[in-house]
């Protein structure tokens, strides 16, 4: 209590002292609109394209900044290209070692974890007196599979149905998308399912959400715009119990783990779904994959207030390789669940580790 | 979790500071943590790659020079590069001399871009400017249900038909000029960069309206991919400035480092909170300074501006200056502070916050039985708490579903408080010449000493 209370003196102190005291007469300086008006080629062709209207070709400014060259590979190629000059060297040095490391952090894995992964297989190699590069890197997959492979991928049921799943995450990530696809998935596995339209708070979330129903043919239970979360969460559970659902796939809104009062708003609905007639088997946090280190951060702050039982891995279809799920599995040991690979509906499917480390580790999976 | 950016650079940095010669093995070891520091707020490696190299030569410099404080030289090198690489001028936006300008919106699915262009013709319309919305997502659900939710929010026209996203974009930019607008905003779908047909559509788009300017939102919680991405869009589009979203989290923001870097554009607006007008130019230098650990203040002092009451904070202030402040205007600050956000994402906003204090875990609720203990309190005893005795304990535990030690432990801490508050130069103590005479200190503060 005597940090909170730091905490809030010091707030108070530059806060209430230089705000409102020495700095009020001078505020910093909004932005100035400038009333100039630039000329400037309107038209952006695409690089390389043929630029029309005699715009200078040459007028284009240089895409990369100082001290990168010209060619930044992407991470893929990059990995790719890294994995290739591996292979090619017959000892195991040094820079094998440093360049298995950057390719982990790369794909997001965190500086730690990555560390100690390379760190783990090193040794083993020593021990084993592995000399080449190839069975190396075979090592450190089947490390990184082992270290995926204690859990529970399937989806909990209860007892008391219908299984109740909370879908919780920051905002942008995919949550409502995921609900979609999860309850086409559901029922075209022949299962009832009811979703909740949680998300009272971004604008035409629940229309979202009611889009994603209609392709998938399940009910929705939704509030007004703005109404309490928890009674929308409740009622869909209530409804859901009635019609003799299997799922009831909640909604809600995106958050930010460090905001208090809206994990407490989360921490509610939890408590709320656990009184209506069902039983909550699943908290599942959907996770972006272009996520960094601060996926970690995610899963913490959603774990503490609402006990997430699994990830969903959004938007693994593009370059990110969603290293920092593997890091909140590792470390949290919460499962990945599902990942989503797609826009459309049937776009997300079962987690599947080796396939992940084969993609984080740059080669496809047979 | 995390050690801070700027701690860890602290860190690195402190072991070479005072000396006064440097080894090669020194500066090694401090671009090694310089290194480690960066990739853990997320920027990305080919990035930290190039950041310590040109740290590495301004110390090899530092090393050669005959200077007394080669290893102050280094420090210094370090701050420059990296306020270097986030900095130069704050994004200056002009407006075509024929209106209306065009603004075009890119990014990912879900970094934000239909709340930002939200958010950027609102702030176009505090501006004094006369903004229009174009919805030219037609790819998700509901993008332009919210859209136009959003525009009505802050009423503002909204365009979008069911035809294509390029004719959206080619018509709504066609009635812009019709009614009058002088900016117009078109949101666009989120796209992956390796998605070939959405890059062609949105250069397209671009082609067909020719916008004044091309803004990449990115979300500021990105990884490593920041890069790929930036740069992808920075091929097909030309971009002329990033939006950052979603800073108000938790993430270091080394994303935002990242993407500068690389496409070599400055970071136009930044979006630091749910709110419509919890967005605004962005300040590379604050930004560096966040990243480095330096703290935030203005951000900080804005964002009290603007979720405070301005009359409750400044009677705080005053009696705070006065050395009156009692535990009933700790309640009232309480309450404003509390709507500012986490203290902890206060805290990492303040500079000269020791590490230890800054990796602490901050449990906001603390703040909730504060404020239910002072509430349980009379009058009399926020004045002046030494009145409370046993039976008056007690009752406010009871009343405040605490228990007594939890009372008497914060009457200690508030006593404790003032007295540091006293020993910073704050109350009457040490009034400097500036303010008014120091008043006679309180009858009850000169009894407890």
């Amino acid at each position: 209590m005597s940090i909170v209370l730091a905490v809030v003196v010091v707030v108070l102190v530059v806060v209430g002292g230089s705000a409102f005291f020495v700095l009020r007469s001078k505020k910093p300086k909004a932005m100035e609109v400038g009333t100039e008006t630039e000329t400037k080629p309107a038209l952006k062709s695409p690089a390389g394209a043929p630029s029309l209207e005699g715009e200078e070709a040459g007028s284009k400014e240089p895409v990369i900044s100082r001290g990168l060259d010209g060619s930044l590979p992407k991470s893929r190629s990059l990995l790719g290209s890294a994995l290739a000059r591996m292979r090619a060297k017959r000892a195991l040095g040094e820079e094998f070692w440093v360049e298995l490391e950057e390719a982990l952090i790369l794909s997001d894995l965190g500086l730690d974890l990555s560390v100690d992964l390379v760190e783990s297989v090193r040794n083993k190699v020593y021990k084993e007196g592995v000399t080449a590069t190839d069975a190396a890197l075979e090592m450190l997959r089947e490390e990184m599979i082992e270290r995926l492979d204690h859990s529970n991928r399937d989806l909990n049921l209860g007892d008391a149905p219908p299984s109740v799943v909370l879908f919780v995450g920051v905002n942008g990530v995919g949550k409502t998308t995921s609900i979609g696809k999860l309850a086409a998935l559901l029922s075209s596995e022949g299962k009832k399912v009811v979703v909740a339209a949680g998300d009272t708070f971004r604008a035409a979330a629940a229309e979202q959400l009611e889009m994603w129903a209609q392709r998938s043919d399940v009910q929705v239970v939704k509030g007004a715009s703005g109404a309490d979360p928890a009674s929308v969460v409740f009622d869909a559970i209530s409804h859901g119990a009635a019609v003799g659902a299997d799922f009831v796939l909640a909604d809600t809104a995106g958050r930010l783990q460090n905001r208090q009062n809206l994990m407490d708003e989360l921490k509610k609905i939890r408590r709320v779904a656990e009184k209506a007639s069902g039983t909550v088997t699943e908290v599942l946090l959907v996770l972006d994959a272009t996520t960094g280190q601060n996926g970690l951060l995610q899963a913490q702050g959603f774990a503490e207030a609402a006990s997430v039982t699994g990830v969903i891995l959004t938007k693994l279809d593009g370059t990110a390789k969603g290293g920092v799920a593997f890091a909140i599995e590792d470390k949290l040991h919460i499962p990945i669940k599902f990942v989503g690979l797609g826009e459309g509906i049937l776009d997300l499917v079962p987690f599947d580790p080796k396939a992940f480390v084969y993609e984080i580790t740059g080669e496809v999976s047979q | 979790m995390f050690e801070s950016l700027g701690g860890r650079l602290e860190d690195a940095l402190s072991k070479i500071r005072g000396k006064a010669r440097l080894s090669e093995a020194d500066v090694e070891l401090a671009l090694r943590e310089i290194r480690n520091a960066l990739l853990e707020a997320d920027v990305n490696l080919l990035v930290v790659r190039a950041i310590t190299d040109r740290i590495r030569e301004a110390a090899v410099g530092a090393m050669a020079s005959r200077s007394l404080t080669p290893g102050q030289q280094v420090v210094k090198a370090v701050n420059d590069e990296l306020i270097n690489v986030l900095g130069g001028e704050t994004f200056r936006i002009t407006y075509e001399s024929k209106p209306p300008t065009v603004i075009l919106m890119a990014g990912l699915q879900g970094s934000g871009k239909t709340t930002t262009s939200a958010k950027l013709a609102r702030y176009f319309k505090a501006q004094g400017r006369s903004p229009m919305l174009v919805g030219a997502d037609l790819q998700r659900p509901a993008a332009v249900e919210q859209l136009k939710t959003l525009a009505s929010q802050i009423q503002v026209p909204m365009f979008s038909e069911w035809t294509s996203p390029i004719e959206v974009a080619k018509a709504g930019v066609a009635e812009a000029r019709r009614i009058g607008r002088d900016v117009v905003i078109i949101d666009t779908a989120g796209r992956l960069t390796v998605d070939a047909e959405l890059m062609d559509e949105i250069a397209a788009i671009s082609r067909e309206v020719r916008p004044k300017y091309t803004f990449l939102v990115i979300d500021a919680m990105m990884g490593q991919d920041s890069v790929n991405t930036a740069k992808a869009f920075n091929d097909v589009l030309e971009l002329d400035a990033i939006v950052l979203s979603k800073l108000d989290g938790d993430a270091r923001g080394g994303a935002a480092l990242s993407v500068k870097e690389v496409v070599g554009k400055p970071i136009a607006f930044a979006s630091d909170g749910e709110k419509l007008d919890n967005f605004g130019p962005f300040h590379p230098d604050r930004m560096a300074s966040r990243i480095l650990g330096m703290g935030d203040v203005l951000t900080l002092i804005e964002q009290a501006e603007r979720t405070m009451d301005e009359e409750v904070a400044e009677r705080g202030a005053k009696k705070l200056m006065e050395g009156k402040f009692d535990l009933e205007d700790f309640l009232q600050q309480l309450r404003q502070v509390k709507k500012m956000g986490s203290l902890k994402g206060m805290l990492s906003m303040l500079p000269g916050v020791p590490k230890e204090l800054r990796d602490v875990e901050i449990d906001d609720a603390e703040l909730g039985k504060i404020e239910a203990m002072i509430s349980s309190m009379t009058k009399k005893e926020r004045s002046d708490p030494s009145i409370i005795d046993a039976s008056r304990r007690a009752r406010i535990a009871a009343g405040s579903g605490t228990t007594s030690a939890n009372v008497s432990a914060l009457i200690k801490q508030f006593k404790e408080m003032q007295k540091m508050m006293r020993s910073m130069g704050i109350g009457p103590a040490s009034a400097t010449k500036r303010r008014p005479k120091p008043r006679p200190s309180k009858k009850g503060r000169k009894n407890r000493r």
